[in-house]
């Protein structure tokens, strides 16, 4: 095995484009489980937190660039306000020491379904930013995701940062799990208002083969809010959206839990999080 | 390869690191510093928690490769703490060590927490040691000592 160890990014880049069999490595928390048992012996590792310039976050005009080594500790530390949404899940990902050392960008790089950071950046509308030798693309998370534990990034590409406005309005991420802490979701949610776009954003977390977004959801509820008046719910809205939600799910049976079980907390979580937003929306 | 990591103050250099090998391996079993435990290997238990660049993290989930050039702190290096001495004589005190395979890392995650939150509520405790597990007293009389050491801390 290879221990790879840009200092820059350019280099990073270029190391890849030569070892494109490389595992990159962040925060190692999903990485080094695999190594530690036995379940993956890539030909090489490419670690990325040697690139000092990743571990930075920046407002770039309306949008916030999270870098790559950014980890969730950070986001909870410095962008609850930015970022309510991701900040709330992120202090739901593991223990101290999980969130000192996993970075968002880790997460997405893992590709789980069940990966905490995924329903809220889908809720916020973020993408990711990835760059190879050829160049550099944006992803919307939306389409980030391939299969289970799989993405869309080529061999030779490297995540470089994930690009999201900051939250125009309330954010709630909701979680399933069996203890409050280091807990893979049973399933999860996040929503976000956008009141300037009228519209709500929803992830669905660990109820399909990869996170998702309730389409069908985010049409029905965004018109029937009252964004100009912040009218209360009205009646039936929240139930309604709730089982859209659910409806957007394909969960399957699994360790943690049965998937009639996630489509039902789905419903109630999607529920839960339109009242405690609009709620908050209401408030001003 | 080569390894050069400053550990506990000391620069440290070792050979033959397996490339996928975890900083907790290089510490126990090429350093000989033991008190960092070895248990779950995934990050579950907190046994294995050290200060890397003055952040909480367990060594079982850093490649050895990544702690090169940085700065590692283990239960060890806290032997002459004050902070770390206030809560061994506390977790003594309070019972809060019975087998004691899950004191070391306890005692750097709550060394942890009241460094940067001298007085924490219970929530706070809670919390900070969430990522440790104990399987021998059920955490009732670890609280208590993060409790006591923290009042004699602060004084």
């Amino acid at each position: 095995m290879e221990f790879l160890r840009p200092r820059t990014w350019n280099e990073a880049v270029a190391v890849k484009a030569a070892h494109p069999e490389a595992l990159a490595l962040a925060g190692g928390t999903d990485v080094m489980v695999e190594l530690n048992f036995d379940r993956t012996r890539p030909a090489s590792l490419l670690d990325l937190t040697g690139v000092d310039d990743l571990a930075h976050w920046a407002l770039d005009g309306d949008v916030l660039r999270l870098g790559a080594g950014v980890t969730y500790s950070r986001v909870v530390d410095e962008l609850g306000f930015a970022l309510p949404g991701l900040a709330t899940a992120s202090r739901t990902v593991g223990s101290p020491q999980i969130r000192n050392r996993g970075t968002i960008a880790g997460n997405l790089g893992s590709a789980s379904p069940a990966g905490d950071a995924h329903p809220a950046l889908l809720a916020a509308g973020a993408e990711v930013e990835v760059e190879s030798v050829r160049g550099v693309r944006h992803v919307p998370v939306a389409e980030f995701f391939a299969g289970p534990k799989r993405h869309v990034l080529e061999p030779d590409e490297l995540i470089k940062a994930i690009l999201v406005r900051p939250a125009s309005g309330p954010q709630e991420f909701a979680k399933i799990g069996t203890r409050n802490a280091m807990v893979i979701a049973v399933c999860s949610f996040g929503l976000a208002l956008h009141p300037h776009a009228r519209r709500v954003g929803t992830g669905i977390g660990s109820a399909a083969a990869t996170p998702r977004r309730a389409l069908d959801a985010e049409r029905f509820v965004s018109e029937e809010l009252d964004w100009q008046g912040r009218g209360p719910l009205p009646d039936g809205v929240a139930r309604r959206f709730g089982e859209l939600v659910a409806h957007a799910a394909e969960p399957i049976d699994d360790g943690r839990g049965t998937a009639r079980y996630r489509v039902h907390a789905l419903a109630v979580m999607a529920r839960r999080t339109l009242g405690w937003a609009w709620a908050a929306y209401r408030k001003g | 390869m080569r390894v050069s990591v400053t550990v506990n103050g000391t620069q440290r250099q070792v050979d033959d690191v397996w490339e996928g090998e975890s900083l907790l391996y290089v510490l126990r079993e090429r350093m000989g510093l033991p008190g960092s435990k070895n248990a779950c290997e995934q990050g579950e238990c907190g046994s294995c928690t050290v200060y890397l660049d003055g952040v909480s993290v367990c060594a079982c989930l850093v490649a050895a490769g990544q702690a090169a050039g940085r700065d590692v702190r283990t239960v060890e290096g806290l032997a002459a703490d004050d902070g770390a001495h206030a809560l061994r004589e506390a977790f003594v005190e309070a019972g809060a060590v019975q087998c004691g395979f899950c004191t070391p890392g306890l005692i750097v995650a709550a060394h942890d927490l009241l460094e940067r939150v001298p007085r924490p509520d219970d929530a706070e405790i809670r919390e900070a040691l969430a990522g440790n597990l104990c399987r021998c007293t059920g955490y009732e009389q670890i609280l208590d000592a993060v409790r006591r050491a923290a009042e004699r801390t602060v004084g």
